[in-house]
């Protein structure tokens, strides 16, 4: 059996892995696996570039590079790595297709840094006082929408808050802002769309 | 601590057994985190990495839980060196071909490593004897949040920890665990478990990962979709699939000792026989061989106390091992293979011949 990469050498590597319930085989030579990086025993990127190379291609198509760090979609191609976070944002579209592939839906639904949780607790609180700002000033009580008006005042001037300089979690707010049921969110479902997994193959599928 | 301080030390999974650790050998959890706005490793330029890897050097030593930690830059370390590292699974194939810009801290006990500058900016890893992914998880939870504190990671609001290979996007997590499973490849039910293991989403490869070549009977399972489920679930998807391998392996060395002890006695006692008689051995054959006597230590065809110096054995039949015990800085494959027959007949001698074959 040959190499699928090179189609010329004897592949001795085989790979089976389960991507969107196919059943994905890949067989690879030793140099061509070794290029790829199969030895390395916790990085399981190497199927997952070669099952997403399509994807790869579709980057290329378009000829854009990242505005941080220069990187291209040639390069993405050639190294199978990114250059910089800010290349998510910039292949965004060719990535998508990737990463639909290789994982189980789009958004993170884990653990989020203590100081963004907190860029999103306080956006969110604003939110809701802005809320009920706009709704006081509508039932015209005045006194409240003041005693609100200050509290987002400072709230908004970051007092009392650390992380007021941490630009991560400036841009966060303002990414996060227009989502619209945005005040009813606390901060844990925040950003999580609750994407429900298939249960686990039950475990007959198990049974030798 | 320096480094012949550090290799001297036990590592812990060799000292402490953990829990299940007779089929669970152990268990390994590794999370992938970048700076904010710095160019990942791979395609920062020179400067930039290594003082990068300063930064994140120093902020990994401030660690409490790196207290009298191992810590060096990787350009300080001998292949040989970085070989072992590789061996006792603190460092990653990847890292050891790391030289300038580089670095690698690891806790006294070696259950902690921290690879700065591998193909992500920080590899954050924790390591437990046995059956033990709850637990390694926390620990390295813990390191996550104490390293945050200094240094900004990259998060993305809707694509959560970002990495240099989309494939650890998300939870940039990796959870892993070794498991040695000889009546399953001894009854041919393996290849079916593979199946099954893959179809929940989950990759098993062999001791190192080359390939699928399962040397000694050892298998590592772990996850490969990072984006999309919460660390928790994964831990207890894969929690799950090893409880049940761990019953199917049971069940299989009972199979074998009720219905199938010929074929037991016969592999475990050519296993002791060549062992204890070999003049040159690879590392392969002395792996799958010793696979077959720790079989027989866990069905108690072997005194107890014969564990250690076993699982020890597994350890040291490795090349680099091997050769820093030999203390040459080169040997051929065939002096390696003539060493590794003498080290292993040593301690075989001591050990009494396995009870079935007296009966
Ligand atoms: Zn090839
Ligand atoms: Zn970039």
């Amino acid at each position: 059996m040959f190499c699928d990469v090179c189609n010329t050498k004897e592949a001795t590597v085989f790979l089976t892995q389960m991507i969107e319930g196919n059943v994905q085989k890949l067989n690879l030579c030793e140099s061509c696996s070794k290029l790829q990086g199969v030895h390395d025993p916790m990085g399981f990127a190497l199927a997952d570039m070669l099952l997403g190379l399509g994807a790869a291609q579709e980057i290329e198509k378009t000829s854009i590079s990242c505005p941080v760090c220069g990187f291209s979609q040639r390069d993405f191609k050639k190294r199978g790595r990114l250059g910089c976070g800010a290349c998510y944002d910039t292949f965004t579209e060719g990535l998508s297709v990737m990463l639909r592939n290789m994982h189980r839906g789009m958004v993170h639904t884990g653990k989020v840094p203590i100081k963004i949780a907190a860029a999103y607790k306080r956006a969110s609180e604003l939110e809701k006082l802005k809320k009920l700002l706009t709704s006081a000033i509508q039932k015209e009580e005045y006194e409240e929408a003041g005693a609100y008006r200050d509290l987002i005042q400072k709230i908004e001037s970051g007092e009392g808050d650390h992380e007021k300089s941490n630009d991560t979690c400036q841009k966060i707010i303002q990414e996060m802002l227009p989502l619209e049921d945005f005040s009813k969110t606390t901060v844990e479902k925040f950003s999580i769309k609750p994407l429900k997994l298939p249960p686990p193959e039950s475990s007959e599928d198990f049974l030798l | 601590m320096n480094l012949s301080d550090f290799f001297a030390q036990t590592s812990e999974l060799l000292s402490h057994p953990g829990p299940h650790s007779q089929i669970v050998v152990s268990s390994r959890v590794r999370l992938a985190r970048n700076l904010d706005k710095k160019p990942f490793p791979g395609w920062a330029k020179k400067p930039e990495r290594i003082a990068l890897m300063e930064e994140m050097k120093s902020a990994v030593d401030f660690l409490p839980q790196m207290v009298s930690a191992f810590s060096e830059r990787m350009e300080n370390l001998t292949l040989l060196d970085k070989q072992v590292l590789v061996e006792r699974h603190l460092i990653s194939c990847e890292h050891a071909q790391k030289s300038v810009g580089s670095a690698i801290v690891v806790n006294p006990s070696q259950t902690l490593s921290v690879m700065i500058n591998e193909e992500d900016h920080l590899r954050i890893q924790a390591i437990l004897p046995g059956f033990e992914l709850k637990q390694a998880f926390s620990i390295i939870a813990q390191i996550d949040t104490g390293l945050e504190e200094h240094l900004p990671f990259a998060f993305h609001p809707k694509l959560g920890y970002l990495t240099a290979c989309p494939s650890n996007v998300g939870t940039g997590m990796r959870v892993s665990a070794m498991l040695h499973l000889p009546g399953l490849v001894l009854l041919e039910h393996m290849n079916k478990i593979i199946n099954s293991v893959n179809k929940m989403g989950l990759v098993v490869r062999g001791l190192h990962g080359e390939g699928t070549d399962a040397i000694g009977n050892l298998f590592q399972i772990s996850n490969q979709i990072t984006l999309g489920e919460k660390e928790e679930d994964i831990i207890e998807r894969l929690h799950v699939v090893i409880q049940q391998i761990f019953h199917h392996e049971t069940n299989a060395r009972t199979i074998l000792l009720k219905q199938q002890s010929e074929t037991l006695k016969d592999q475990i006692g050519r296993a002791y026989g060549i062992l204890n008689h070999a003049y040159s051995i690879t590392t392969k054959e002395s792996l799958n061989l010793l696979s077959l006597i720790k079989l027989g230590v866990d069905l108690n065809l072997f005194p107890r106390e014969v564990s250690y110096p076993i699982d020890s054995l597994f350890m040291e039949a490795q090349p680099a091992h091997l050769q820093k015990s030999a203390q040459l800085l080169k040997m051929t494959s065939q002096e390696r293979d003539s060493l590794r027959a003498t080290i292993i007949r040593d301690k075989l001698n001591k050990i009494p011949e396995p009870l079935l074959l007296k009966e």
